[in-house]
Parts: structure tokens; C-alpha cells; sequence
């Protein structure tokens, strides 16, 4: 099992190493549109050939996927600060805070969250820069994704409030923000580590969904999901295979960070 | 029991039989949506149109192929030179679909109807031409006179769209004068029409039309649905498909597929020229200005747009109205030409000059806009992004937003919060009365800038004479003379920047005979009565 850990986060490891700096070779231009070449197969040009616009998909997916890669596990560190803030502090703090905080998470939970993003998305400038509106899709996703992972924080520090390190702790003087951390913080890591590999393939895939509405990352910037669109219809049943490597990317990615936490971790 | 058994086994195999049987003389196709209504004066969307279409009788058809009207229920028609009053004279010994006859009360009644401002029949706002009622009189069992109190531009031609209704069978609307009946509605999934036993044509060998007894239209909106069972041969016809689709069928089935040209349908873009939109008034400058819209016009590579986006189905667009509407276009009108260079001298004359790579205005400000257009309209995001690299040789950024319909509509009709729009727009009707809404100046949908007071621009108060003289003149000479003189001040000033005109693009099955598939709505069951079922059996295995 640990070398299938290994290997996963190895390839994830790989993915990311081959998009980030793959993308910034200037050969490699995903916007450039060749309008004589549209939809063309793989050649030594174009690698995976050229979309409906006859830009090159290999630079497409490079820069998507390190688009991806670089946003969503950034989104996901600030949903897990969110999750620690809302669910450890008032789970440890117990009383109105704790009963506050419940109250807080299942709101959050029960509000249709891609109705939300598209309501959000609709509302933001128009004149929002393509990187500026992928910041903002992943920001939205990072300040909506909280919720879950602060409901198992705050019933972990919850566990832990009568727990006798922190009674003893408390009894030698132990100060409330000590107590946070350098008790309870430290026992909360690996949760917050879990979850924090968990939500980012999650938000891959909220991305992808939304681009697949039309409504993730602005033109000409790709993203996974984007690249994903291709597939939506049934004229993607095609001969050509290359149409798929997205997806492909997409599953090696987020099964890679699946494998890579161990089990120990995700469960509790 | 064994011979009981035997006997239950022919009985089934008999009735599975004649439901084959049924099936086989049964036209099958895709609604997109539900149908909203069976009252054929209050049709409003797609599907209740396409029910109109097959199961109303009307007093005169426009034939989709000639684009010439033809007579129906009425034999003859006649327009008083005012414009304001139109006879009919009504074939006589006709009976609706549950046997009540036809009469002249019937026309009185369904135009009552029709002017009925409690009803608030959407058919009938194209007849209101001025305040005062609308009179139909029997001048006797086969003669009828409606007078307007205005003159109606085009009069008979509205008469195309209205089904009559019996005055006198209980079912209402129900009862119809059309080729088929609405035999059954299940909400959800499926109009089922059947072959009006009453029906009054008949073909040259004296059969009575029509020849198909049954047509079933199942409601689908999933275009990829319709396209698999269309080659599977479990429908007949498919009236609109994209370019994408097409092609893909013409590979596999080429005789399956008809491009039928030029269509009426535009794609267009066009800039907020609101006074009090929220945006910068130094952007609003820019909009207003001819010389900026000449510009973008003219460096937009439209036959790439026809290329890349409608794979070759689709033709540059040249104006407000596309050459398939053959008596209003204006074949004067020249095409856009792309070139880059003569853009960017007209953006000189307006004090813009490229700073490195970067387009600024005399004030120094860089042109960057915002287009927004509908999520998950693969085309207009295609179109988008082919606009935003073609203005990005100018200097020009282009933020291609793409939003769900409700916001844009939002937008672009209440908050004017936009810069630019690319959207389409569907024709219906040729006559330029159908689109009075879009060009005078005081109207909700003057897309550009809607509901002025007194008109912004000396170019659309000339607008707004010439549609309403058209409207007013009897002669259609004269009316298609200040038409084109709207189409050329539409092409000089450009407050929409017309790109392509889609081609009309359809597939019928191969089993489907006297099909002719036409650039007008219905593309491919325009002539209904006259469609055979002949080979089917054969093409789909049964």
C-alpha cells in the first residue's frame, strides 16, 4: 500500500512539474488560433492536434492543468482556515460559540452551492481579466468549500475539550490561545491535512463543472474543466482518441491525490 | 388449454401486428420544448407554432418554397387600396375536424377573438395598426370584410398565421380546419396528431390529403438524443441542426442531410449606447462613435467566422435582412470587407492611436471591452473568442464573458450594465413591420439603445420615418424602397455589426418522400399534406 502511495504521489508530483514549467515554454501558446488548421489530428506542430478554433491542445492542456494545479489546492488552504476558524476554535471553545458555529455549517450546507457560483459568477465585472476571473472562480470555491470539513474539525475539538492532557493543561495555567496551539492544533493536523488533499481534486472537479456550463474560466485561458467541454456532446464519440487526454489528465490527477493520502488519515 | 393458448398467441401477435401497421404510416419528430398551448391565437413559442402550423386551417399560406401567398380556406382575396379593409371570399362545403361546418361566422368569430383585448392574443398584435376596433362583417355566407382602422402594411400576409376556430362545436379550438388534429397529449412526452378525417384538399388524382395519417411528436430537448435516433430511423426529420451535427450526419448519411442556404436567422453583436448605462462615459464616447463600430466591423474576419464556426455553413452577413428573404433584401448593399488596416484609420480619425501593443483613446485610456454572450452556446463562444483575437491585432482587449440567459437578458434589457453583446436573432416573418420593435427609436427592444423620448441620433430619427412611411404605404414598391434606404443607413452607421446569416440545415430520412426542405420555417414539413411515408419499412428493418 505505501508504494502505491508512492508511485501516486510521484505521478502527481510528475503532472505538476511537466505542466508548470511546460507551460512556460513560449512554444507551447495556447491562445494562438490557426484557422486554417481547426480540429486537425496529431502532428509534429501540434502534438494532440488543434481544437475547434485550431489552437494547440497539448499548450492547452499544459496551461490548464497548471492552472488548475496552482489554484485549487490554494482554494482548498483557504477553505481549510475557514474550517479551523468556524468549526476547531468555537468547537473547542464550546457553549453559544459551538452551538453558533453548528448552526453556521449546516446553513452552508444546505444552500444549493452551484446555484450560488453561478449567482456569484453573475454578478462579478465584466471586465474581469481571464486570470483575474479563474482567481475569483477558485476564491469563490475556497470561501464556499469550508463548510464539511469545518463540521469534522469542530467535532474533533469538541472530543478533545474534556480530553485529560488538555484538563491537565489547563490546570498548570494554560492559557486559551496556548491551549489552541500547542495542544489542540498539533491533534488536528493530520484532519486538516486529509481534508485539505481531499478538497483539492474536489475543486477541480467544481471548476470543471462550471466550465462545462459555460461559466468557469474565461476565454482564451484553459483550464481542465474547460478542456473538458470537448466531451460534452455526442459528437465527441469519435475515432480521436487525443480528444480524451484531458480527461485522462484529469482522472491521473485526482486519483493520484486520492492514493497519495494515506487511509489512516481520511478516516476519523 | 394448449388451443387456448395458441388462440391468446394470435390474438397478440394480430395486435402487435396493426400497431406495427399504425406505426409504419406514422410521421415521427422532436419537439424541443412543451408546448405552452393548443389555442392557436395565442402561440408564442416554437412548439405551439409547429402544432399551429399542422393542425390550424388558415384563410391564406404563404408558400415557404416561392415565398408567394396562396389561397386556402379563401379562394380569393382582395386589399382596398387604403389598406385599411381586406375581402375574403370563403370556399364553401367545408367541415372542421369534428364535423361542424365552416362559415363565414367562423372568421368573424376567430378575428373577435383575435382583436380581443381581454384575450391578449399574441398573433394579434400585428393587426393592431391604430386606436378604434377592428370590424369583420358577413357580406354574405362566402363573403367577409375586416376593416382596420388604420392602414396595415402587409395585410394579407398576417392572415398566414391565423388559424380559424369554430364559432359553434363544443370543442373550441379543438376542432380545427388543418391537415391533422391534436388526437392526444401526454405532458412530458408526446403531441399526438392524427389525420383530419374533414380535411378539404385533395391531391391532382383527387386523394384526399393528407397522405401521412399520423404524426407523433415527441418532446426532447437534448439535441444528441434527436441526433442518435434519427440515425437509428426512429424519426423522420430533423428541422434545425447545427453545423457540428450536420456535418457529422453528412458523413455517415450524406443523403440524409439538406443545406438549403442562406437562412433568415443572424448572428449579430452591437454596443450599449445608453445615455445613463454604468459605464465609463469615456467608453460610451467610444460606442457612440461611427467611426469606432466602422472599425470593429471591419475587422472582423467574417469568413473565418463562417469557416471555423459553421464549418462553411453559414454566409457573411451583409445587413439587417438576409438574402433568403428575397423581396425585402437589399442586393445594393455591399460586403463588409475585412481589413484591418483601413480599421485602424478610421480609429486615427477618432484620435486613437496603438501605443507599443496597446490601442489608446486620445485621453489615453487602453480599449478594452467586455463581450458578453449566452453560456453554452458553443457557437457564440467560438464567435467570441475568434472577435477577441481578431481585435487583438488592433490593440484591442476583449474580455469574453459568458453568462446564464436570465442575467444577460437582465443586462442587456433592464440594467444596461454591458458593453458589448453578441446574440442572435431569429426571423420568423419576412416583412419589416415584424421588426418595427427593433428599429424605432421610442421601442423596449431598440436593442442598442431602447426607449428614447425623441430620437438620439439624426440617423435613427430617418429610421424612424422611413419604417413608419413603409408602414403607412400601400404599395410595396414604395415600401421596399424606404426599407433599403433603412438597410443602407444600417450599414453606414452600424449600431449592430451583423456577422454571419446561418445556413438552414436539416435532415430527412430517406423514407420520408415530396420532402423539400426550404430556408423559411418549417423548413422540412412546410408542405405537409404532401409528405409520403413510402420505403420505410425497409430503411429502418422493421
Amino acid at each position: 500500500m505505501k508504494r502505491m502511495r508512492v508511485a501516486a504521489a510521484s505521478l502527481a508530483c510528475a503532472l505538476v512539474f511537466i505542466s508548470v514549467t511546460g507551460s512556460f515554454v513560449p512554444r507551447f501558446d495556447y491562445s494562438r488560433q490557426d484557422r486554417e488548421h481547426i480540429n486537425s489530428g496529431p502532428s509534429r506542430g501540434h502534438w494532440l492536434g488543434t481544437d475547434d478554433l485550431g489552437r494547440d491542445r497539448f499548450a492547452r492542456l499544459l496551461h490548464g492543468t497548471r492552472i488548475s494545479i496552482l489554484l485549487a489546492p490554494a482554494a482548498s488552504a483557504l477553505s481549510m482556515l475557514l474550517a479551523f476558524g468556524i468549526g476547531a476554535i468555537p468547537g473547542f471553545a464550546g457553549g453559544f460559540a459551538e452551538r453558533a458555529a453548528k448552526t453556521a455549517i449546516d446553513l452552508v450546507l444546505s444552500i444549493p452551492w452551484l446555484f450560488l457560483l453561478l449567482m456569484v459568477r453573475a454578478t462579478l465585472p465584466l471586465n474581469t481579466s481571464p486570470a483575474a476571473s479563474v482567481t475569483i472562480t477558485f476564491l469563490v470555491l475556497g470561501l464556499l468549500g469550508w463548510a464539511a470539513p469545518a463540521r469534522i474539525l469542530l467535532a474533533r475539538a469538541r472530543s478533545m475539550r474534556q480530553a485529560e492532557f488538555i484538563i491537565l493543561a489547563r490546570s498548570t495555567g494554560a492559557a486559551p490561545f496556548r491551549l489552541l496551539s500547542k495542544h489542540v492544533m498539533p491533534n488536528l493536523r493530520p484532519i486538516l491535512l486529509a481534508q485539505f488533499w481531499i478538497s483539492v481534486p474536489l475543486f477541480i472537479l467544481s471548476e470543471a463543472n462550471l466550465s462545462i456550463l459555460g461559466l468557469g474560466v474565461a476565454e482564451p485561458l484553459p483550464s481542465l474543466g474547460s478542456l473538458l467541454r470537448e466531451l460534452e456532446t455526442v459528437l465527441s464519440l469519435r475515432a480521436d482518441i487525443w480528444r480524451f487526454v484531458p480527461l485522462v489528465m484529469l482522472v491521473l490527477l485526482v486519483s493520484s491525490l486520492q492514493i497519495a493520502v494515506s487511509e489512516r488519515e481520511v478516516s476519523l | 388449454m394448449n388451443r387456448r393458448l395458441f388462440l391468446l398467441l394470435i390474438c397478440l401477435a394480430l395486435v402487435a401486428f396493426l400497431n406495427t401497421a399504425v406505426c409504419l404510416d406514422e410521421l415521427r419528430f422532436y419537439l424541443h420544448s412543451e408546448p405552452k398551448t393548443f389555442n392557436p391565437l395565442m402561440v408564442a413559442d416554437d412548439s405551439s407554432d409547429t402544432i399551429r402550423y399542422l393542425t390550424g386551417g388558415v384563410l391564406l399560406r404563404l408558400n415557404r418554397d416561392t415565398q408567394k401567398l396562396e389561397p386556402e380556406l379563401a379562394s380569393s382575396w382582395k386589399v382596398s387600396k387604403d389598406g385599411k379593409t381586406i375581402t375574403f371570399i370563403l370556399r364553401q362545403g367545408l367541415y372542421f375536424s369534428d364535423g361542424t361546418p365552416f362559415t363565414a361566422q367562423d372568421v368573424k368569430y376567430t378575428m373577435d377573438q383575435l382583436m380581443n383585448p381581454d384575450l391578449h392574443a399574441p398573433t394579434g398584435d400585428s393587426f393592431r395598426s391604430g386606436n378604434g376596433k377592428v370590424e369583420c362583417t358577413v357580406l354574405a355566407p362566402e363573403k367577409v370584410a375586416i376593416t382596420f382602422p388604420a392602414p396595415v402594411a402587409g395585410l394579407d400576409r398576417l392572415f398566414d398565421q391565423v388559424a380559424i376556430i369554430s364559432s359553434q362545436s363544443p370543442k373550441k379550438e379543438g376542432a380545427v380546419l388543418g391537415p391533422y388534429y391534436v388526437s392526444d397529449y401526454k405532458p412530458g412526452s408526446y403531441v399526438y396528431l392524427r389525420k383530419n378525417p374533414n380535411y378539404w384538399k385533395r391531391d391532382p388524382s383527387g386523394q384526399q390529403l393528407p397522405y401521412i395519417n399520423a404524426v407523433k411528436l415527441e418532446i426532447q430537448s437534448n439535441r444528441d438524443i434527436e441526433l442518435m435516433k434519427f440515425s437509428r430511423g426512429e424519426i423522420h426529420l430533423i428541422n434545425t441542426m447545427d453545423a457540428d451535427y450536420f456535418d457529422r450526419l453528412s458523413t455517415s448519411s450524406p443523403a440524409m442531410v439538406h443545406d438549403a442556404g442562406t437562412s433568415l436567422d443572424s448572428e449579430q453583436m452591437w454596443f450599449n449606447q445608453v445615455s445613463t448605462a454604468p459605464i465609463p462615459p469615456y467608453k460610451l464616447q467610444w460606442f457612440t462613435s461611427r467611426n469606432f463600430r466602422r472599425a470593429m466591423s471591419s475587422a472582423i474576419n467574417r469568413d473565418d467566422l463562417c469557416k471555423v464556426v459553421y464549418n462553411g455553413h453559414a454566409q457573411p452577413a451583409l445587413g439587417p435582412v438576409s438574402p433568403a428573404n428575397r423581396f425585402w433584401f437589399n442586393s445594393r448593399l455591399q460586403a463588409v470587407r475585412f481589413d484591418q488596416q483601413a480599421a485602424l484609420q478610421l480609429l486615427r480619425q477618432d484620435g486613437f492611436q496603438l501605443s507599443g501593443n496597446k490601442l489608446r483613446d486620445r485621453d489615453g485610456h487602453a480599449v478594452e471591452f467586455s463581450i458578453v454572450t449566452s453560456a453554452g452556446n458553443r457557437a457564440r463562444e467560438r464567435m467570441a473568442t475568434m472577435v477577441q483575437q481578431d481585435l487583438s491585432a488592433l490593440g484591442i482587449t476583449v474580455n469574453v464573458v459568458t453568462l446564464d440567459f436570465p442575467s444577460l437578458l437582465q443586462r442587456i434589457t433592464q440594467d444596461f450594465n454591458y458593453e458589448a453583446v453578441l446574440l442572435g436573432l431569429v426571423n420568423v416573418e419576412l416583412d419589416p413591420n415584424e421588426v418595427m420593435n427593433v428599429w424605432l427609436s421610442s421601442s423596449e427592444t431598440h436593442q442598442w439603445n431602447p426607449r428614447q423620448k425623441t430620437p438620439a441620433t439624426p440617423w435613427e430619427a430617418e429610421i424612424d420615418r422611413l419604417m413608419r412611411a413603409q408602414a403607412s404605404a400601400m404599395d410595396d414598391s414604395a415600401r421596399k424602397k424606404s426599407f433599403d434606404r433603412v438597410q443602407e443607413i444600417v450599414a453606414d452607421q452600424v449600431p449592430f455589426i451583423y456577422l454571419v446569416n446561418k445556413n438552414a440545415l436539416t435532415a430527412v430520412s430517406p423514407s420520408l418522400e415530396n420532402a423539400k426542405p426550404v430556408v423559411l420555417r418549417p423548413q422540412t414539413y412546410w408542405n405537409i399534406e404532401y409528405l409520403k411515408l413510402a420505403v420505410e419499412r425497409a430503411s429502418n428493418g422493421k
